[in-house]
């Protein structure tokens, strides 16, 4: 085999299932690829050879089987792993080896998926660029001096580096979807409580959704089927059957998609959107409509108020979440010379251990909680999170799935957003909505623009990941993949 | 007229316990002001008839059966500790001395 690294994961398994090649083999040429190229890309944070080929070594011996049995996978380092050190991207964390997995690392575990390692991201999954990692930026395989996305630039990166076949994002506000749009990649939040957020290391608890990465939309759908469904351990786990998201995909790779109805919302026109991701966009619903789809305008007027009320939502549960750094049970502790007190030692510690952002949004939550302005600021933008919630349901009766660019701009040059704050969080208007409302969405490359990815995203009711997949899987058959040129 | 002053701001720190430096005591101000402004928008839509929403499923208390099952064990509860102190997390003093 010429060079595995380049193979899907459903080519990879079924020649490890045919032991034409060894799981060792696919693990190993991943690994060697990581060491060649990460230095420039910087998508990990800690590579767990042994780890991953031990586990390879698992699959050979015929002790694990499945679908993806022998596939290496990259985990964004906010979930946890055991023995394998976990810092999401924080010096808070920094040296931090949990001892238990997540119930999705159990799951990868179970399937006899190698893990390779733990990938970059900004801090505590806030940003959308990784330039707010404590660790350094990482770099998109596509132009280097640009930004990879966020918070997931890390595992998004790692796949279009071809150092990793799959990846794990978690998604708060467009995590997975951003950076798969700006690396050219494929990148699905499912339904909220469809995957389990257990060993996640929490943002904004009502927000957070873990997902797959990958680099076509069957393998993402294959990588979801194995971390989806009920978790007795997470309180907010739906104890549904899962959709056959595997089987949608591989219907909408047909590439028929006669009596979709697909909506275009309304009051994303007119938002600023790069020309070159709009015609991306409307190139791609043509190709679309040549596949039976058709194409209804609907109305979401609150959708508008997304941003803010995400704004205000996210950062209130972050600063409750992060909370618990303190350090006394784990990670850094400052300033403990014996003359100080606990409460100076919590301040100098969570000083120096968080980031600017991370500071910024719990300094923002703790305002937007406190008394006097709880009313009208979190109370409010949780009224607002039910008005997008109709907003969807009234949509939903009308078609089958909402359309839009993932994101409004291609990746941008590092440096040119991060003194706006308010700049920055734009790169999230098209996500955030599906976030509030709870539902899967999904982002499928669909054009160039300026030689650099566009996004296109597909957003279903909840519970209903697999329509997206058809209709995604559809997408890729008309305007296939793309390729980054050579690192 | 600014949303947030710097003073509202190192109070915020405190209630935090976030030891912010006079630099960017000065900076988050800024930077709050314009994004306190750009969101205070989600006071022009939400009448007083809308329920809030918190989660978007229905939230279920996680109960297991009140019978003995393994947990972490002592020592890997304590691995991530800065300090450990005869099986125990090693906290600095709460009391001054006067206390």
């Amino acid at each position: 085999m010429s060079d595995l690294t380049r193979l899907s994961a459903t080519e990879l398994a079924s020649l490890i299932g045919t032991k034409e090649v060894s799981a060792v083999e696919v693990a190993t040429a991943h690994l060697d690829r990581i060491a060649a190229v990460d230095e420039r890309v910087h998508a990990f944070l800690h590579v767990d050879r042994e780890g991953a080929l031990a586990a390879a070594a698992a699959v050979d011996r015929g002790e694990i089987t499945g679908p993806l049995a022998g596939v290496p996978i990259a985990v964004k380092d906010v979930v946890t792993t055991k023995g394998i050190p976990t810092t999401a991207a924080s010096k808070i964390l920094e040296g931090w080896r949990p001892p238990y997995d997540a119930t999705i690392v159990e799951r990868l575990k179970a399937a006899g998926m190698p893990i390779l390692g733990k990938t970059n991201m900004d801090e505590f999954a806030m940003g959308s660029s990784t330039e707010y990692s404590a660790y350094g930026p990482t770099n998109n395989p596509w132009d280097l001096g640009r930004i990879p996305g966020g918070s997931g630039g890390g595992s998004a990166a790692a796949l279009a580096a071809y150092e990793a076949p799959l990846a794990i994002g978690t998604d708060t506000g467009g995590s997975i979807r951003q950076p798969g749009a700006v690396t050219g990649t494929v990148g699905a939040k499912p339904t909220y409580g469809g995957t389990s957020r257990y060993g996640l290391i929490a943002f904004s608890s009502s927000l957070d959704t873990p997902g797959p990465c990958g680099r076509t939309v069957e393998d993402t759908a294959l990588l979801h089927a194995v971390i989806a469904g009920h978790d007795p351990r997470d309180s907010t786990s739906i104890p549904q059957p899962v959709p056959d998201v595997v089987a949608a995909a591989r219907r909408g790779a047909t590439g028929d998609l006669t009596g979709v109805k697909l909506g275009l919302v309304k009051e994303f026109a007119g938002d600023g959107s790069e020309p070159g991701v709009t015609a991306a966009f409307r190139e791609s619903l043509e190709a679309l409509v040549k596949l039976g789809a058709e194409v209804v305008e609907v109305s979401c007027p609150n959708f508008q108020y997304a941003l803010p009320a995400y704004y205000l939502i996210a950062p209130s549960e972050c600063s409750s979440n992060l909370a618990r750094f303190d350090g006394v049970r784990y990670g850094l502790r400052t300033g403990d010379d014996g003359s100080r007190s606990l409460e100076e030692v919590m301040s100098l510690t969570r000083d120096e251990g968080f980031g600017p952002e991370v500071k910024r949004r719990i300094i923002l939550g703790t305002y937007a909680l406190s008394s006097g302005y709880y009313d009208a600021y979190y109370g409010q933008a949780q009224k607002v999170r039910t008005l997008i919630t109709r907003d969807f349901q009234a949509a939903f009766e009308q078609v089958d799935v909402l359309v839009s660019p993932t994101t409004p701009f291609v990746a941008f040059p590092f440096g040119s957003r991060t003194s706006d704050p308010y700049q920055m969080y734009l790169a999230d208007l098209f996500t955030i909505p599906t976030n509030l409302y709870g539902g899967p969405a999904i982002s499928v490359p669909c054009g160039l623009s300026e030689g650099l990815p566009v996004g296109f995203q597909i957003m279903a009711p909840t519970m209903a990941d697999d329509r997206m997949y058809r209709v995604a899987a559809a997408l890729e058959s008309a305007v296939g993949t793309f390729t980054p040129p050579a690192l | 007229m600014a949303a947030i002053s710097r003073e509202e701001v190192a109070h915020l720190a405190r209630l935090s316990r976030l030891a912010v430096t006079e630099e960017e005591l000065d900076r988050f101000a800024g930077q709050l002001d314009v994004i306190l402004q750009s969101v205070a928008r989600v006071g022009e839509v939400a009448a007083e008839d809308i329920p809030p929403t918190s989660h978007s499923v229905p939230l279920t208390n996680v109960y297991r059966e009140d019978v003995p099952t393994p947990s972490l064990a002592q020592d890997a509860a304590l691995s991530g500790a800065p300090d450990a102190y005869e099986g125990r997390f090693r906290v600095p003093r709460i009391l001054d001395e006067e206390d």
